[in-house]
């Protein structure tokens, strides 16, 4: 399938997904299934640098979070409309994933994974301690009372910037995977150092690849605080956003855009399905007990397992 | 001939107080196949790796093409037309065998040409060099699984397919046997009909002896002979650095 061809399916996917709005009554599902959709671009978009590139980065939560405060900030300033704040908070968090890569992309491995981690730590201090976006105490985000395009709700219309940004997410990796860059990311992951040998401009695709990821996990953030109107530091750097963009590539498969996305729908409903069920504090062990025994039992992932079984079938 | 192809002039690389290389002169000429030998830590890997851009000297030229190279990063080097082989294979391991080889046919060759190859041109090409090396029946297998003395082809080949004009071969035979030695040695000589300088670093003087239109030999750092082949594995120093006294 071509680039175009693949765009123009997900596209008719997800606006598919956008006419359910008319059929589905409940609110509720919308609201689960804007949680689900928020963890596959975010997984999605870790992939790109994790899978891709095979740097394991442990500040998703950061991107995210930048991605949610930049709305804070020009709903505060001018109470932009939808668009905007979702457009600026992706070139937001993709600046920083471009400032983090140049900085901290020469470090190799492990170096790199603490780096990130350490970006988290610092952006949530400084959230923190500033005044204009809530602090420690939180920012309200009220939901306009108009919802344009004659929906019901206003949840109805994140759902739908959700599905369209997911459609995006998924479009924008699957570029990536099938073109040169991707050749060349994957020459990184296998052996940088050959890489280098074999012309590859190793430090300049790294960062390329970092603030695509990055950027993209902002795009995830820059609607959350219209979704629980209330925004403060604790939620939006949640250690759950950090876990789950990782696990879910590594459970669903790192090696392509698919893997990240039934990893997310698998997780992230299984998620939505406990918390209603049984409890929300179930969430992080269920994700835990999961990776354990996916990175036991089968290390590359669903997609990984299905490979194996198709080449056995064959052969 | 407006020169030599590559010239080394002075280099030296210290790591703390070892001085690994000492001001090493070395140049290849167009076309020329040069051996370089050297007990185990004489610095052969060091000045590779300082040629190849993967260590930078501490002092010293390195001129390629007429050009400085000593401060541009590895990947610009190779697409100049510099390419090496690795003493230990590392192949792209998730990789097939001939994605291995689409990666310097995209990055290196392409950034060079003046007319782009296209995807397809991309695959019949590598396909083309997997031919020359014997790896064309293997094409589709992972190259994380191969044998040595294949792994060791697929470097070849992967150096091969950046289009260079001298190509860097470390060790490629260390381990292997008598027959699969002559089969990198074919290959190697080859190159020569593609107006493909060698620089061979090896350790099996029979090979060397056989490749080499000249011989450098390096000790502790410096070089201590250059010239040839017959003449330089006759000198005293040389003998006496192999085999002892």
């Amino acid at each position: 399938m071509t680039n175009r061809v693949f765009a123009a399916v997900a596209f008719a996917v997800a606006i598919a997904f956008a006419a359910v709005t008319q059929l589905i009554s409940n609110e509720y599902y919308f609201t689960a299934a804007y949680t689900v959709l928020q963890f596959v671009i975010l997984a999605t978009a870790w992939n790109i640098l994790g899978g891709y590139t095979g740097y394991v980065n442990f500040g998703s939560a950061a991107f995210f979070a930048i991605g949610a405060y930049s709305s804070v900030v020009l709903y505060n300033a001018f109470k932009a409309p939808l668009p905007v704040m979702i457009v600026a908070g992706t070139l937001i968090a993709g600046l920083a994933g471009l400032g983090l890569g140049y900085l901290t992309l020469r470090l190799r491995g492990v170096f790199f994974a603490i780096a990130s981690l350490a970006l988290a730590v610092v952006l949530y201090t400084f959230v923190v301690n500033w005044d204009y976006v809530g602090g420690a105490r939180g920012a309200y985000v009220l939901q306009p009372s108009e919802v344009p395009f004659g929906l019901p709700r206003y949840v109805h219309l994140l759902y739908i910037a959700m599905v369209l940004m997911s459609a995006l997410a998924l479009i924008v990796a699957r570029t990536i995977e099938t073109s040169t860059l991707g050749r060349g990311l994957a020459a990184i992951r296998d052996d940088e150092l050959a890489a280098e040998c074999s012309g590859v401009p190793t430090l300049r695709l790294k960062i390329v690849s970092a603030s695509v990821s990055c950027a993209l996990m902002g795009m995830a953030g820059t609607t959350f605080p219209y979704f629980l109107s209330y925004v403060e530091p604790s939620s939006a750097f949640n250690l759950s956003y950090a876990v789950n963009s990782i696990a879910m590539p590594l459970i669903g498969g790192m090696m392509s855009w698919v893997g990240p996305l039934i990893g997310a729908v698998l997780l992230g409903s299984v998620q939505q399905l406990v918390q209603v069920t049984i409890s929300s504090a179930w969430n992080l062990l269920i994700v835990g007990v999961l990776l354990v025994a996916f990175v036991t039992l089968a290390p590359n992932g669903i997609m990984g397992w299905i490979d194996l079984w198709r080449r056995r079938g064959r052969g | 001939m407006a020169g030599p192809l590559l010239e080394v002039r002075g280099v030296t690389k210290n790591f703390g107080g070892f001085n690994a290389l000492e001001d090493i002169d070395f140049e290849v000429q167009p076309g020329e196949r040069v051996g370089l030998i050297g007990p185990n830590g004489s610095g052969k890997s060091t000045l590779v790796n300082c040629i190849c851009g993967s260590l930078r000297n501490d002092a010293g030229s390195i001129r390629f093409d007429g050009q400085e190279i000593g401060t541009q990063p590895a990947h610009r080097r190779i697409r100049l037309g510099l390419a090496r082989s690795f003493q230990i294979p590392r192949p792209f391991a998730s990789m097939s065998v001939l994605d291995n080889l689409r990666v310097p046919l995209l990055y290196a060759a392409n950034a060079r040409a003046q007319k782009k190859l296209s995807h397809g041109e991309v695959a019949a090409e590598a396909l083309r060099i997997l031919e020359q090396v014997g790896l064309a029946g293997k094409a589709r297998d992972t190259s994380g699984g191969l044998t040595q003395v294949d792994m060791r082809k697929l470097e070849l080949a992967r150096a091969m397919a950046s289009k260079p004009k001298l190509l860097i071969s470390d060790e490629a035979m260390a381990g292997l046997s008598a027959s699969e030695v002559d089969e990198i040695l074919a290959l190697l000589c080859g190159l020569k009909g593609l107006g493909v300088a060698v620089v061979m670093i090896e350790h099996v003087m029979r090979a060397v002896m056989k490749f080499s239109e000249r011989l450098a030999v390096l000790v502790a750092g410096r070089k201590i002979a250059d010239g040839d082949p017959q003449a330089v594995a006759g000198i005293p120093e040389v003998v006496k650095a192999y085999l002892g006294e």
